[in-house]
């Protein structure tokens, strides 16, 4: 369900759509406030907190050291005497110097206190690749959050969503961790998908977590993805419709809750399942969407599905190399055309 | 010993630390009642792995007597002495011992995850980890303009962590309401500071991030009191964090079960007692006499044997509710 008080819409970028739904909610609340590396003058070296310093000032817009298990575990001590802070690992890549407080705390003292202490608090992050940044700044990695209890998880694909799941990400009462795409952040500095600026609904614009949107409907064949990946797919999808192919393409949004119904739903349809995902393919989402697919019923399945996701390798740094491993158009364009015998 | 100090604060520190040790000697008992002949560390009533604080009250109840409930404690895996001295719960937090449905956590946490929103207290099993967001609750007091503090604690063996050097920085830059407490035991379970550790005194280490550091030698309550004085009023008037380290002593196992056949010192380890050595001194300064001393006991001994009760007569969490508390 998204809920929009007024209607005009604006075209932003996801960066700014995500600044704007953070600076509402600053207004609206002051225990929400900011912390992170480079947030504050610089504005986040992939635009998430631009201007906000110059809005709120430095109490609320604080530069931290580059001491990820220091900020993120102060984060959590604040969230649990009532403030609601949005902190930000720069990139998801980071996170194996703080996952202690991330996981044995953030995640879990809601659960050991016996719901007792809760912990409203905002893990913003950069994922993906495609830009040659190498194996430690390219990884999606939203697999690993999803598999740990007591975290939710928002992947937004375009700036509506960007800004409706950061404000119900603000808004919530659990650790969300919000993992946004470089690649559609709208930054200067790389090529731009050009979904990446798009129309953001004014007024109090809440995209509720845990619900799919099906940008765009289909009959032959499910394509299941998030993040990046939604564009390719309907990139693709729109080439193949006119060739005949009716491709339905399911924007997850978020992994934690995930839309299963939406996907079942779908599939049981179409017969056909392609999963897009830009993390690493074993032990992770694709494998988890085939498993629930196959706890609920295997048949509605017409064919084997298909995986498109990184192969079990690093994310290398040559082009050539790096765009063999991600989930390319052709490679997804590939599988549609497996799945629908063409 | 000061003979200066109030002799009511004095009073109320020994009964403190023989609450404390009255509460561990019982959970000591109960935990092993039921795993005999042979130890099972899953068995009982008390399942699972068990740090008691015995030897190491004078750090709690001396620094505890500064506090009141509106500040946090965030404890470590050996959370006992601090939680009772901060005033938490004694009934909810045995029940939460026991794993029982009336425990602080509904039997979700266990020994080494005690949350008491009421008081502020939580605990770590991770080392030094505690102390991040124990500067995020200082971080709390302080934008809301309040004078509460936080005091987070760790073990010698925490001061070779990150968590512990980049919450240092953090609280000192930010100049948070935060006093650091590292309780030095001499062992990180088996291995000796000396194997561990590249500076004599973990105290020192403040002075890298430009705040006061002392250290307390002799497990002595009165000096812990004294240093830890200091350091709240600090933290309550603007002045930032402080770091006390203090030479306590683990006078049981790192848990129970643990044979300590690595220990060399563990001979000598009961005349080093803190509370009979207290109680001497209280007594020849005539603070206190002998009917006072077996009242301190008798009370104690009824609070905790009441909360013991508590805990066993609390029903055991349903399975059925096995998913409950995961979200908010």
């Amino acid at each position: 369900m998204t809920t929009t008080t007024e209607q005009p819409t604006r075209r932003l970028n996801t960066a700014k759509a995500m600044v704007e739904a953070i600076a509402a909610e600053m207004e609206r609340d002051e225990n929400v406030f900011v912390l992170g590396e480079d947030v504050g003058a610089y504005g986040g070296i992939f635009s998430s907190t631009t201007g906000l310093l110059d809005r709120f000032g430095p109490d609320r817009v604080l530069d931290t050291p580059i001491s990820e298990t220091g900020f993120i575990g102060a984060a959590i001590g604040a969230a649990t005497e009532g403030l609601r802070p949005i902190v930000e690992l720069m990139f998801v890549d980071f996170f194996g110097v703080c996952m202690d407080q991330i996981y044995n705390h953030m995640a879990k003292i809601h659960f050991e206190s016996g719901g007792n202490v809760t912990v409203p608090m905002v893990l913003m992050t950069a994922v993906g690749g495609g830009y040659s940044d190498g194996a430690q700044h390219s990884q999606c990695l939203w697999g690993t959050f999803a598999h740990l209890p007591g975290m939710k998880v928002v992947v937004p694909s375009n700036p509506a969503d960007a800004a409706g799941l950061m404000t119900a990400a603000i808004r919530d009462d659990n650790p969300v961790v919000f993992m946004f795409h470089k690649g559609i952040q709208g930054l200067p500095w790389m090529a731009k998908n050009r979904r990446s600026v798009g129309p953001v609904p004014t007024g109090d614009h809440v995209v509720e977590i845990g619900k799919a949107a099906t940008p765009r409907p289909g009959s032959d064949v499910t394509v299941v993805t998030l993040s990046l990946s939604v564009h390719h797919a309907l990139d693709v999808a729109e080439e193949l419709a006119g060739d005949g192919i009716d491709a339905e393409v399911i924007d997850l949004r978020s992994i934690v809750p995930m839309d299963t119904e939406a996907i079942i739903e779908s599939v049981t349809r179409t017969g056909h399942l392609v999963i897009v995902d830009e993390d690493y393919q074993s032990f992770g989402l694709s494998g988890e969407i085939a498993a629930r697919i196959a706890e609920h019923d295997p048949t509605i399945l017409k064919a084997p599905i298909s995986r498109v996701a990184v192969p079990d390798v690093p994310i290398p740094y040559a082009r050539p190399l790096e765009y063999a491993a991600l989930p390319t158009p052709a490679r997804i364009k590939a599988a549609i055309l497996q799945q629908t015998g063409r | 010993m000061s003979a200066s100090m109030e002799a009511q604060v004095r009073r109320d520190l020994f009964d403190q630390m023989v609450l404390i040790r009255t509460y561990e000697e019982a959970v000591l008992r109960e935990y092993h009642a039921d795993k005999k002949p042979a130890f099972d560390i899953g068995a009982g009533l008390i399942p699972g792995e068990m740090h008691l604080s015995a030897g190491q009250e004078p750090v709690a109840a001396g620094v505890c007597a500064h506090l009141t409930t509106d500040d946090a404690v965030t404890a470590t895996h050996r959370p006992h002495h601090f939680a009772i001295a901060h005033g938490v719960d004694l009934q909810a937090m045995t029940a939460e011992i026991f794993g029982r449905v009336d425990g602080l956590g509904k039997g979700r946490g266990g020994h080494m995850h005690l949350f008491d929103p009421a008081t502020h207290f939580s605990c770590s099993g991770i080392i030094a980890e505690g102390y991040p967001p124990a500067a995020g609750q200082a971080l709390a007091f302080k934008r809301r303009g309040t004078d509460r503090v936080a005091v987070a604690v760790t073990g010698e063996g925490a001061a070779n962590q990150g968590a512990f050097h980049e919450t240092l920085n953090l609280a000192a830059l930010w100049k948070l309401p935060v006093v650091f407490i590292v309780e030095d035991n001499d062992w990180g379970i088996s291995v000796p500071r000396s194997a561990s550790t590249s500076v004599a005194d973990n105290a020192a280490r403040a002075a890298s991030y430009g705040m006061p550091g002392v250290r307390v030698e002799d497990n002595a309550v009165e000096a812990v009191y004294a240093a830890a004085g200091e350091a709240v009023e600090r933290a309550r008037n603007g002045g930032g964090p402080s770091l006390i380290e203090v030479h306590t002593l683990r006078l049981w196992g790192h848990f129970e079960g643990d044979a300590q056949g690595y220990r060399a010192d563990l001979e000598g380890v009961p005349g080093k007692d803190p509370i009979p050595t207290y109680e001497a001194v209280l007594l020849e300064q005539g603070v206190i006499d002998d009917a006072a001393v077996a009242a301190s006991r008798k009370n104690a001994s009824e609070v905790v044997e009441a909360a013991i009760a508590f805990a066993k007569a609390s029903a055991e969490p349903d399975p059925a509710t096995v998913l409950d508390h995961v979200f908010a």
